[in-house]
C-alpha cells in the first residue's frame, strides 16, 4: 500500500470514528478529545515538520481560551467570532514570541519558549480580565450564526468536529505545499537550506505563527466546550502535555498526534475517577491540582 | 523610602539568587559535558529537600546530617539515572535528553504529589541557626545569612574545582573534545557519570538549604526550574563564573523589583531574558 492510499484510508477511519463518537461516548468528552487532538496537531506542525521543540505552547492555547471566553461572556460575542478572536490573539502572541525565540536553536529554543509561556502565565494570574484563580466561568455557547442552538450537545459536537476537520485539512495542505517541503529541508539541514537561498528564519517564524494560531483556535474552542477558561489552560504542564501527546502518537506523522491526544486525555479521564497508582495516573491527577480543575467540570456538567 | 522593607526584599532576592546560582551552576556543568539540559533538576532539588525531611522524621537526623547525606543520596540517584538512561542518548539529538529528563521530572513530582499531597511539609530551622541579628538598618535572620554565605562559598568552591584544579582541567578538556581526552587514557564515561552526580548533588544541596525557608512540597522545584532556565538563557552556558554572577544578579534584581514595582516581580526575569535575546542572543557570558 503506498503512502497516499494509506493516508486516505487512515483519514476515512478517523472520520468515521469521530463522526460516530457522540453516539458511543459522552459528547462533551468527545469534544474535549477533538480540541486536544487539534492542539496536538498544531504542535506537531512545528516540531514534526519544522523540527522546533516548543515547550511553551500552553501560552497560545491558554490565551486563545481566555480571550475567546472573555469575548463570549463579557462582550456577548457570537461563538464563531469569539473563537476567531481567540485564534487571532494567539497569532499576535505567536508573532511576538516567535520573533524572540527563533533567535536561538535546539534546547535554547525550548527553554526560551518555556520561559515566555511562564511569563504569559503570570500575566494571566495578574490581569484583571482573566479572573485570576477563578478563571472565566459561565461562558455561553449561544447560537451558531444565530441559527443552530449549540446548547444541544450533538450540534456542538459536530460544530467542533467541523473546526477540527477544517484545521486538519489546513495542516495537511501546509505540510504538502512547497512551503512545507522547504520547512522539512530546514529541519533536515538548515545550513544547506540557507545556502540554497531560503531564508530559514522566516520559514521558521511562519511555521511558529501558524502553529500558534491553530493552538489558539484549539484553546478558544475548548473554552466554548468546557464553558470556562482557567489557569490550567495556560500553565506549563499544558505545554508538557501536548509534547507528550505528540511524542506518544509519533511526531512528524499526520495522524499520530490525534491518537496521542486521545490516549492521554482518556487516561487522565479514567485515572481521575479510578484513582490508579501508575506514575502516569499520578501525574494526570497532579495536574488536576494545579488549576481550577476544568477537566472535572467537563465530566460532571451536562 | 522604607529601608527596612527594601533591605528585606534585597535579602529575599539574595536568597533566591543563591538558589538560582546553585541550580544554574549544576545545569551549566551538566550541559558542558553531557550536552543535556537536565529538566529533572527541579525535581531533584525537591528530592533533596524531601530527603532532609525524611532524615529528620524517620531517623531523627538533623539539618547538618541532611546537608551532608542528602546531596550524596540524590547524587547517587543521579549516577543511576545517568548510567541506566541518559548514557543511551548521547548520540541522539539534544532534544531527546531534554524530553527524557522532562519525563523523569513528571514522574518524580507526580509520585511525590500522589504520596504527600500538594500541601507543604514544615521543616524547622536548626537550633544553632535560629535567632536574628540586629544590623541597625534591618534585622537579619541567622539562617538566611548562613544560606547566602554557604551558597557563595559552595559556588566559589565549584568554580575553583573546575577552573583551577587538575580534575577540572580534565573536565574542561573533555567538554572540548571527549575523544581526544579519552585517547590520553582518561576514563571519560566515568567522568561524565560523576559530573552528572555532582550537578545533581548541588541541586539537592540547594533543596536542603531551601527546606527551612520554603515548605517542603512536591511542586517546589517545578516553578523554580523555569526561572532557572531563563537565568541560564540570560547568562549563557559558557562560563561557570557567568552562571554564578547571573544567578545572584537576577535574584537581586527580582528582589528590587518586588520593592519598587511588585506587580512585575514574577515576570521581570523573563522580560530581561527577552531583552538579552534581542541584543545578545548567545547570552551575557556565552560564546558563539
Amino acid at each position: 500500500m503506498n503512502e497516499r492510499a494509506y493516508e486516505r484510508n487512515a483519514f476515512i477511519v478517523m472520520f468515521v470514528v469521530f463522526a460516530a463518537l457522540p453516539f458511543v461516548i459522552y459528547p462533551n468528552f468527545g469534544m474535549q478529545l477533538l480540541c486536544f487532538a487539534l492542539f496536538a496537531c498544531a504542535f506537531n506542525l512545528l516540531i514534526g515538520f519544522g523540527g522546533l521543540l516548543s515547550f511553551g505552547h500552553a501560552m497560545f492555547f491558554g490565551m486563545g481560551s481566555y480571550v475567546g471566553a472573555y469575548a463570549a461572556s463579557a462582550w456577548g460575542w457570537p461563538i464563531e467570532a469569539a473563537i476567531l478572536l481567540g485564534a487571532a490573539t494567539s497569532l499576535l502572541l505567536g508573532v511576538v514570541s516567535g520573533f524572540i525565540a527563533i533567535r536561538r536553536q535546539g534546547i535554547y529554543f525550548a527553554m526560551i519558549t518555556l520561559a515566555l509561556a511562564q511569563m504569559v502565565y503570570f500575566f494571566c494570574v495578574r490581569a484583571p480580565f482573566t479572573g485570576g484563580e477563578n478563571g472565566i466561568q459561565g461562558v455561553k455557547r449561544s447560537h451558531l450564526l444565530g441559527i443552530v442552538d449549540l446548547d444541544n450537545p450533538l450540534a456542538m459536537y459536530y460544530f467542533v468536529f467541523a473546526i477540527f476537520l477544517a484545521s486538519f485539512g489546513l495542516i495537511h495542505r501546509i505540510i504538502h505545499s512547497p512551503f512545507g517541503q522547504v520547512l522539512k529541508s530546514i529541519r533536515e539541514n538548515e545550513p544547506r537550506a540557507i545556502s540554497l537561498g531560503y531564508r530559514a528564519e522566516r520559514y521558521k517564524l511562519a511555521a511558529f505563527v501558524m502553529s500558534a494560531t491553530l493552538a489558539g483556535l484549539a484553546g478558544a474552542t475548548k473554552a466554548m466546550v468546557a464553558e470556562n477558561a482557567s489557569l490550567t489552560d495556560v500553565y506549563w504542564t499544558m505545554s508538557g502535555e501536548v509534547v507528550l501527546m505528540t511524542l506518544l502518537g509519533g511526531m512528524g506523522t499526520v495522524f499520530g498526534p490525534v491518537v496521542g491526544a486521545v490516549v492521554i486525555i482518556s487516561m487522565q479521564s479514567s485515572s481521575s475517577s479510578a484513582c490508579s497508582l501508575s506514575a502516569a495516573g499520578s501525574w494526570a491527577r497532579s495536574r488536576h491540582g494545579c488549576g481550577a480543575g476544568s477537566r472535572h467540570d467537563l465530566s460532571t456538567s451536562t | 523610602m522604607n529601608t527596612q522593607a527594601l533591605f528585606g526584599q534585597l535579602l529575599i532576592g539574595l536568597i533566591n539568587g543563591s538558589f538560582y546560582a546553585l541550580l544554574s551552576l549544576g545545569l551549566a556543568v551538566i550541559f558542558g559535558l553531557l550536552n543535556i539540559i537536565n529538566f529533572a533538576h527541579g525535581a531533584l532539588y525537591m528530592l533533596g529537600a524531601f530527603v532532609a525531611y525524611f532524615l529528620l522524621e524517620k531517623l531523627g537526623l538533623g539539618y547538618w546530617w541532611a546537608l551532608a547525606i542528602s546531596p550524596i543520596v540524590v547524587g547517587a540517584l543521579g549516577v543511576v539515572i545517568e548510567r541506566l538512561m541518559l548514557s543511551r542518548l548521547y548520540k541522539l539529538d539534544h532534544l531527546y535528553g531534554l524530553l527524557l529528563t522532562f519525563g523523569l521530572a513528571l514522574m518524580i513530582e507526580g509520585g511525590f504529589q500522589h504520596q504527600f499531597g500538594s500541601a507543604g511539609l514544615p521543616y524547622s530551622i536548626p537550633e544553632s541557626l535560629q535567632g536574628v541579628q540586629n544590623l541597625g538598618f534591618m534585622y537579619l535572620p541567622n539562617y538566611r545569612a548562613w544560606v547566602i554565605v554557604a551558597s557563595i562559598v559552595i559556588c566559589l568552591a565549584t568554580w575553583f574545582l573546575i577552573e583551577r584544579t587538575k580534575l577540572g582541567a580534565y573536565l574542561r578538556a573533555a567538554t572540548e573534545n571527549p575523544t581526544l581526552v579519552q585517547a590520553f587514557g582518561v576514563n571519560v564515561p566515568r567522568m561524565i557519570t560523576l559530573t552528572y552526580g555532582l550537578g545533581v548533588g548541588l541541586a539537592a544541596l540547594a533543596g536542603v538549604f531551601a527546606a527551612p525557608i520554603y515548605q517542603v512540597s512536591p511542586q517546589m522545584g517545578s516553578s523554580l526550574i523555569i526561572v532557572v532556565f531563563a537565568v541560564v538563557v540570560i547568562g549563557g552556558m559558557g562560563s561557570i563564573m557567568g552562571s554564578i554572577l547571573t544567578g545572584f544578579g537576577l535574584g537581586i534584581i527580582e528582589g528590587l523589583t518586588k520593592y519598587f514595582y511588585p506587580e512585575a516581580s514574577n515576570t521581570v526575569i523573563f522580560v530581561i531574558m527577552a531583552i538579552v535575546l534581542m541584543i545578545r542572543p548567545q547570552g551575557l557570558f556565552g560564546q558563539r
